[in-house]
């Protein structure tokens, strides 16, 4: 990707605007959710439960389904649009039983040869003490894992939220598109204004400073195609919103089955492997230390003037005082 | 309060060169410190300690090769929070010396060869970027290439948010090597030391085929104030520690930084490269080591190859004269 030359700035109001504008359409409560979505686009569906170790969470869907006659593996995010739907759906943030529920039928998808095609809608994994005694991090590596090399093709949709780690565990695929009003971020932008503003009011600036928006996340190389919304946006029309999305993956599909497992999975690996902006600068690797001579290192031994002792690593790179300060933190 | 007399010797001793447990609250002096490997004396608690000495602890004398010194991030975003990322990025490098929030290199244990990446959390809280993703995937590919183990260090806050998705991409990027040394069987020992929480635990410091954890060292999916601010309850004490991950399955074992050393050198010979596939064949009884069974192996490592009773025809890769392909496999072959 080439860099971009603007000045670091702080986001213009306009801009913080618009970014907030398609936060919240993103997160419209009439929003086709995912099994929403599978009806008015799959002939037939037939969803699956169950991570068969723990529970089923229903967080997560997924199952086989008919794509023009064509059978593939759906799996997605699953909100609720009321109060209740959403309580039952823990808000779409699944917990590791989800994301192993997840790998389940991928698996089954690789064993029968199956496209899989995934839905994002999420705000994030969920973060509280059960998710992390079953292992939320673990079960997100080993689900990103298993979609690196899984020998199937993989069509990732973000449809409404794709937030950070827990919309990537079932994120990663051969094409990643976005429907035109929905989000990809590495946190929420509530949770970056709290950690990067210290003050949660300042989501809608995070949310323009951290570029989320599908047109900003094509621009950056991570989605690779868009799907245009009708009219107002996704929630006024589902039945448009999914004949768009059917089109979408159908194209998408032609494109990748073409590709034999090697190409595939080549591609693939390449795809990620060339994410992200580096600078690669002139320094030189440091060169290996030489054995010295002996009079230098009798030199050092008996700690002679002139004779410069060869430099630790821990004096190139000392630990630090500051050892527990926690302030600075990742997502 | 240490009472000062005007002519007694304790005042030529500069405050900074003193300590304070955060655990036990006793007074350690630096140097003891620092020849304790970093660990209080008096109730053990771990302090974090940074690359260099992580590389004096953990390797053999001199054996560490940085690879990929030169790179550095850049500014995808044109980032500005409170202040532009590029001033943090600049501020980060002051503070610590180094160029990102991890390094990659070659080096020794008790002579066993590794690939090693490290981190240092004080470099904007080790957290992972473009940079960072580039340099473990790099560690990764080179453990791939030159069937070394791989080990990776890690201490940090997770994704860096100024890279937005393309640090979250990061996770992806990383991972993906790790799925191609289970094919070739190569180990990747993952290390966890304080703190180690979000994206680079969701992604490869998981991942480990062995996972060891730092005495009480704080491991988690989600850091404290996202915990909070998203679930509105704050996670009880201890929960998050190496011990409780121990006791839930997820790592293997926690280390006392005075054992990590020889833990890894044990682990590295109870956990050797798997042979080379040409090598198990070329071995095997199905293959013997006269002039059919090299020519068949030479073919097998090119790719494809169509083997019958009499005469190997071999496929070369697109690209590649087949004299120079052939020669190729028999310099490696010797």
């Amino acid at each position: 990707m080439t860099e971009i030359v603007l000045s670091p700035a702080p986001p213009s109001p306009e801009a913080i605007e618009s970014a907030w504008r398609r936060v919240q359409l993103a997160r419209h409560p009439q929003r086709p959710r995912t099994l929403a979505l599978a009806a008015l686009i799959f002939d037939d569906f037939a969803e699956l439960h169950g991570d068969r170790s723990f529970r089923d969470d229903p967080a997560i869907v997924g199952g086989p389904a008919l794509l023009d006659g064509r059978p593939v593996m759906l799996i997605g995010h699953q909100k609720g649009n009321d109060t209740e739907s959403n309580i039952f759906r823990n808000f779409g943030s699944p917990h590791p039983e989800g994301f192993r529920k997840a790998q389940r039928l991928m698996r089954l998808a690789d064993k029968l040869g199956m496209p899989v095609v995934t839905f994002l809608d999420t705000a994030g994994a969920f973060p509280g003490p059960a998710a992390e005694e079953r292992g939320q991090a673990e079960a997100i590596a080993s689900s990103i894992k298993l979609m690196t090399g899984l020998q199937v093709p993989i069509v990732v949709v973000i449809v409404g939220e794709g937030g950070s780690g827990g919309a990537l565990a079932i994120g990663v695929g051969d094409e990643v598109l976005a429907l035109e009003n929905s989000t990809y971020s590495v946190i929420s932008p509530e949770g970056c204004a709290a950690i990067l503003w210290r003050a949660p009011e300042a989501a809608p600036t995070a949310a323009a400073a951290m570029r989320m928006t599908a047109a900003d996340q094509l621009e950056l190389g991570v989605v690779d195609g868009i799907i245009e919304e009708p009219g107002e946006g996704a929630h006024a029309d589902h039945a448009a919103t999914a004949v768009a999305v059917k089109r979408a993956i159908l194209a998408s599909l032609g494109r990748i089955t073409r590709l034999d497992t090697e190409a595939l999975l080549t591609t693939r690996y390449a795809r990620l492997r060339g994410i992200g902006l580096i600078r690669e600068t002139e320094i030189p690797s440091r060169p290996r230390l030489e054995q010295p001579s002996l009079r230098r290192r009798i030199g050092r031994l008996l700690r002679l003037p002139g004779i410069p002792r060869r430099p630790r690593w821990s004096e190139i790179w000392p630990s630090g005082d500051d050892g527990n300060d926690n302030s600075e933190e990742g997502a | 309060m240490p009472i000062k007399f005007p002519f007694s010797r304790r005042r030529e001793v500069p405050t900074e060169a003193w300590t304070k447990c955060p655990t036990c609250e006793s007074q350690i002096f630096n140097r003891q410190l620092e020849r304790n490997l970093r660990v209080c004396p008096t109730c053990g608690h771990h302090f974090r300690m940074g690359i260099g000495e992580r590389i004096e602890l953990l390797l053999d004398d001199a054996s560490f090769i940085e690879h990929d010194a030169g790179l550095e991030s850049g500014d995808p975003l044109a980032f500005h929070d409170q202040k532009p990322y590029t001033d943090r990025l600049a501020a980060a490098r002051t503070k610590t010396g180094l160029r990102e929030a991890a390094v990659w290199g070659t080096g020794t244990i008790d002579g066993q060869r590794v690939a090693i990446g490290l981190f240092d959390f004080r470099f904007m809280g080790g957290s992972m970027g473009s940079v960072v993703g580039e340099k473990l995937a790099r560690c990764f590919e080179f453990a791939l290439v030159e069937r070394t183990p791989a080990i990776v260090v890690s201490a940090s806050g997770g994704a860096r948010m100024q890279e937005g998705t393309l640090s979250l991409l990061q996770l992806a990027k990383t991972t993906a090597p790790l799925t191609r040394l289970d094919a070739a069987g190569i180990p990747f020992i993952s290390v966890l030391t304080d703190p180690t929480t979000g994206g680079v635990l969701a992604s490869f410091a998981s991942l480990g085929d062995v996972i060891l954890a730092e005495p009480k060292a704080l491991i988690g999916f989600a850091g404290a104030r996202v915990a909070s601010g998203t679930v509105g309850e704050e996670l009880p004490e201890g929960f998050q520690s190496a011990e409780s991950l121990l006791e839930h399955g997820f790592v293997d074992d926690v280390v006392p930084r005075a054992e990590l050393r020889s833990t890894l050198s044990r682990l590295l010979r109870l956990l050797p490269v798997a042979p080379a596939e040409d090598a198990w064949q070329a071995g095997g009884e199905t293959r013997g080591w006269g002039p059919i069974g090299v020519l068949s192996g030479i073919a097998e490592r090119l790719g494809t190859a169509v083997s019958e009773t009499i005469g190997i025809e071999v496929e070369v890769p697109a690209g590649e004269e087949p004299d120079a392909a052939r020669e190729r496999a028999n310099g490696e072959d010797r």
